[in-house]
């Protein structure tokens, strides 16, 4: 049942993930994107992370999804109208994406995953809670103040004085 | 004594013993969903009519009285009514995303109800993200009435959905954030664990310990539900309804119920983490079912956010924001320091 579910999930994520690039409607493309963080949500209930899965779903969908249609709304220019979607460098792009190409299925083939033996902790929040707060506390703090720093600057483009 | 927890652990048996497993997962899964649903309807179905009947009595009319006692029938009338209805869809909507906004919103409203508990064992499925997972999974409503401002090709409809979802984004903030003095002082965030932490007398609800913290989640999902004196987005002196202007019939009567759903939600939120769930407020009243305790609480709450709705004005829209992030985001701030304190020095 989980691997059926897994399929599902998959078929979602990479069906919505390929129409937020090929739809013509910016609106509509973000909408798919929307979808297509949700099913990353899913993968990571499967995989018993539901503390990330939630927090997928409150950032992306509630937040950085949101603020995006709300560019494109208040955006003129953008509302109702068609994209392009080709620029005039098809070639090295091509290139460029047929190397990557290449790349992921090398590495993805060769690397010989680790499956953990160590049952997952239940519950997760308390476990990466300490762990934010002792060993990464560094690294938590950093990502705060960079938070910080982006909030400020909007304020300071936005405010007309 | 008239708990309905044995009635649903025998229907599980019962199932158990004639279907295997895989069918019993799904069976259960949809029966589940069917009874929320239908226990969710007939609440709004009474809420509708109850508010109605509340505003009336406020402003010294009536309201509906014609259909059936004391008019208890109006809001199946108008059910059917709006059954029967002409579907509209304006000539330039976009079609799909028209017709996909309300079924987003219907199914995000009830999708909380995944962790609430209903009662002693009356939950769907205790999550170990309880509390999390309802205010993650509610922003799809968000998502929903932008859907339908932008679908709908209408200018009013359009500035009614940005006017929503600003107002709902602004306000999850500060509403998340009162949540968190609750959690630190349970240390989960399981719906279940939170309410069995409230057992007792009456004072030992975290309404007591976290008063700051109550103010704030109240204000805030009035203001998340639309709701007087928040309910910017349908300022109909302004915006004629707001984002569901070009909707008809069933459509808008899934909006409208989501609505009502989503204000039964903050309700039953609000007892869960403040008001001791199904517990009842003296020992000695536990013969009582804890179901009726719960559902008791929730009404008098739904009755509270109606009193605002017809009690308040509205405020303006720049009032609104300010409101938001200089008082109230501040306010739960000072909460979240204190609970540390209070933490640290208890």
């Amino acid at each position: 049942m989980e691997l059926g579910v897994f399929y599902i999930l998959a078929a979602v994520i990479v069906v919505s993930g390929l129409l937020v690039v090929t739809l013509k409607n910016i609106f509509h493309s973000a909408l798919m994107l929307i979808l297509c963080l949700f099913g990353v949500a899913g993968i990571y209930i499967l995989l018993h992370a539901d503390f990330l899965a939630a927090v997928q779903v409150l950032l992306y969908v509630g937040g950085v999804t949101i603020l995006m249609i709300f560019a494109i709304m208040v955006t003129h220019q953008l509302t109702g109208k068609k994209i392009k979607h080709y620029n005039e460098q098809p070639v090295p792009a091509g290139l460029i994406i047929l190397s990557l190409l290449i790349l992921l299925i090398v590495s993805i083939t060769r690397t010989a995953f680790e499956v953990a033996d160590k049952a997952e902790p239940m519950p997760t929040v308390a476990v990466i809670g300490r762990a934010l707060m002792t060993d990464y506390v560094l690294p938590f703090e950093v990502v705060s103040v960079v938070l910080l720093v982006a909030l400020i600057g909007a304020i300071v483009i936005a405010r007309r004085d | 004594m008239l708990e309905l927890r044995p009635i649903f652990d025998a229907i599980g048996e019962f199932l158990n013993s004639i279907l295997p497993e895989f069918w019993v997962t799904i069976v259960s899964a949809f029966g589940t969903g069917a009874i929320i649903l239908g226990v969710a309807s007939v609440f709004v179905l009474f809420f509708v009519w109850w508010e109605r009947k509340v505003s009336a009595h406020m402003q010294q009319r009536y309201g509906p009285m014609r259909t059936g006692w004391h008019g208890w029938l109006q809001t199946i009338a108008d059910g059917v009514k709006l059954l029967q209805k002409e579907d509209l869809i304006p000539r330039d909507a976009d079609k799909l995303v028209y017709l996909f906004a309300p079924v987003v919103c219907f199914v995000a409203a009830f999708l909380a109800y995944v962790t609430i508990p209903f009662g002693e064992g009356l939950i769907v499925q205790d999550l170990n993200i309880g509390i999390l997972y309802i205010i993650a999974i509610t922003t799809f409503t968000v998502v929903s009435l932008l859907m339908a401002g932008w679908a709908s090709h209408n200018k009013w409809s359009l500035l009614g959905g940005m006017r929503s979802a600003a107002q709902i984004i602004s306000y999850e903030v500060p509403l998340s954030l009162s949540l968190i003095g609750v959690i630190m002082i349970a240390e989960t965030l399981s719906m279940v664990s939170i309410v069995v932490q409230q057992e007792g007398w009456f004072w030992n609800w975290y309404v007591f310990r976290q008063p700051l913290g109550f103010i704030v989640y109240y204000i805030a999902a009035t203001a998340e539900a639309n709701r007087t004196p928040f309910d910017i987005p349908e300022a109909e002196q302004e915006l004629v309804a707001g984002y569901n202007v070009e909707y008809s019939g069933m459509k808008w009567a899934m909006f409208f119920f989501a609505e009502y759903i989503n204000m039964l939600t903050i309700s039953a939120i609000a007892v869960t983490l403040f008001f001791g769930g199904w517990h009842a407020p003296a020992p000695f009243l536990d013969f009582i079912p804890s179901w009726i305790w719960f559902v008791g609480k929730c009404l008098l709450s739904v009755f509270v956010l109606m009193w605002f709705r017809w009690t308040y004005p509205r405020v303006r829209v720049d009032q609104l924001m300010a409101f938001a992030w200089k008082f109230m985001l501040p306010l739960a701030f000072v909460n979240i320091i204190l609970t540390g304190f209070g933490i640290y020095l208890f």
